[in-house]
């Protein structure tokens, strides 16, 4: 699993050697490496709802796992754009991340990402109890604001200029109406019903 | 004023073609066996060059005159320059024209010349710009993507198309429309900009020596996805402003519309001057990420200049204007 996780980035740096990453190789790294932060994301956000409907328990034993590799590209995607895209530019990003919407969410994404990947060891659970739960439920808002992130990033004529981002935000409407549907359900059940005479 | 001399690279200074179009390929085949067996398989990359063959070195493109506007700086590669576009026409994708363009046909073309000129007509585009002498023009493009490259166009000066119209008092901007064709262009299909693509100059922007109109780059045919046959291309603006696949100039009386403007007017005006100062809601257009030999991963981004460069050659035609309001 770790490989299959590693992979896109192996195959990126590849590209990267070989110089078979286009005419704006920083671009296309920066895209790479943010799409699988969210990719990776919304797989994390698909672990509890597939163990609800398949009932296989030891698909949560991935979470983390997944969880601590969205926050490895999330990372590298930032850290992209700052040391690569923006090179010496520095002062640019205070411009960037106060007055452009796209680099403010994006950043208060990853921002909220890091206190995630500190508490994911099982030490950290234990200590944090019942508030780790509560924690971790911030990896909604993170998904929603990488999924706005991606939105807004892409040009916009009398409509979106590209389709992609919409996709997304498609895929985690139905993982967030998956879990809405799943807890509704659940607490439906939940009142036993009398059992039946013999 | 002082008079200020233009660097004029020497012939000697030009790389030849094959080595400049073979040095992609020399680095590839050298890595690739070496980095096979670390990927396993061989994955096509997203932004792989057009594989379409290039247009053959036309001898007429080749011996194009060199011009004093050219700049020395390094160039952006062929294969860039060609397979990395922004042309929506064939979709939105930066690869999107070189995939999609492959098949179409910019021959033959007409250009309308219409308006308050004397001498409206229908040019076939070979005979539009056949009395004037092809000039190579290497200049700087930007796009307000903030990125940019640095290509040796061929054309001749806007200007000299224009005076054999013989334009009227009355003609105070000029209008250029592109192609309208659904079938040839299936980037038309989806309304992200309301089709056919229109762009517009003031008079004395198209009259200005530096605007042209470009029939090659790199000593050879404009290859569609730069805009084959025929494009406008005006180096001290934003690259959407160098409209492609023109078929219509019409001299007009009234500000005409340009298409990014009516589709998003809080993020593009009508004048579009490179600027650094004038703040972009999208992109800081303080800086840009140069494309071109010697920028690579690390160290492309340089700082934008006001008219991209040019301010010392087109400042003067914005001389008491507010460049913040008319941007």
């Amino acid at each position: 699993m770790h490989a299959l996780c590693a992979l896109p980035f192996l195959l990126l740096v590849a590209d990267a050697v070989r110089d078979t990453l286009g005419a704006d190789p920083v671009a296309e790294i920066t895209h790479r490496t943010g799409i699988w932060a969210l990719r990776l994301l919304l797989v994390t956000l698909a672990v509890t709802p597939l163990r609800r409907l398949t009932g296989l328990a030891e698909l949560v034993r991935y979470r983390r796992m997944l969880g601590l590799w969205a926050f490895f590209y999330a990372t590298t995607h930032f850290a992209t754009y700052l040391v690569l895209d923006l090179g010496g530019y520095w002062p640019q990003i205070f411009e960037d991340v106060v007055d452009r919407p796209f680099v403010t969410v994006g950043f208060l994404a990853w921002l909220l990402l890091v206190p995630l990947a500190a508490t994911s060891t099982k030490a950290m659970m234990r200590r944090l109890g019942r508030n780790w739960s509560r924690l971790h439920r911030a990896v909604y808002v993170i998904a929603g604001l990488a999924v706005l992130h991606f939105v807004w990033l892409v040009k916009m004529g009398k409509e979106i200029a590209r389709l992609e981002p919409l996709v997304y935000a498609g895929i985690l409407a139905i993982l967030l109406s998956a879990r809405v549907a799943l807890a509704v359900v659940a607490r439906l059940r939940r009142p036993q019903a009398p059992p039946r005479r013999a | 004023m002082p008079r200020f001399r233009y660097p004029t690279p020497p012939p000697s200074e030009i790389t030849p073609e094959g080595v400049f179009l073979g040095r992609r390929e020399l680095m590839r085949g050298a890595l690739a066996a070496a980095t096979a067996l670390v990927t396993g398989c061989d994955r096509e990359p997203a932004a792989a060059p057009v594989t379409a063959p290039a247009p053959t070195a036309d001898p007429r493109y080749a011996s194009a005159a060199p011009s004093p506007y050219s700049t020395t700086e390094p160039k952006t590669d062929y294969d860039d320059v060609t397979s990395y576009n922004n042309y929506y026409e064939f979709g939105t994708g930066k690869g999107d024209p070189a995939k999609h363009a492959v098949g179409f046909a910019a021959r033959p073309w007409t250009v309308e010349i219409a308006g308050e000129v004397e001498a409206p007509g229908r040019h076939d585009v070979d005979t539009l710009v056949a009395p004037h002498t092809l000039e190579e023009r290497v200049y700087r493009l930007r796009c307000v993507e903030a990125w940019s490259m640095v290509i040796p166009w061929i054309g001749v000066p806007l200007a000299s198309v224009l005076a054999r119209a013989r334009p009227t008092s009355r003609a105070k901007y000029v209008a250029f429309t592109t192609l309208h064709d659904l079938d040839r262009m299936p980037g038309q299909r989806r309304g992200v900009l309301d089709w056919p693509y229109v762009e517009g100059l003031r008079i004395d922007e198209a009259m200005h020596p530096l605007t042209i109109l470009a029939v090659g780059l790199y000593g050879r045919e404009l290859p569609n996805p730069n805009g084959a046959p025929i494009r406008l291309v005006v180096p001290w603006k934003y690259g959407y402003k160098s409209i492609k696949g023109i078929v219509k100039i019409a001299l007009v009386e009234r500000q005409p519309p340009t298409s990014w403007n009516e589709a998003a007017p809080r993020e593009y005006g009508f004048y579009s001057n490179v600027n650094p100062a004038v703040r972009h809601p999208r992109w800081s257009q303080k800086s840009e990420r140069r494309i071109a030999a010697g920028s690579g991963i690390f160290g492309s981004r340089i700082a934008t200049l006001p008219f991209n460069g040019y301010a010392e050659l087109v400042a003067p035609l914005y001389a008491g204007m507010d460049l913040v309001e008319f941007h």
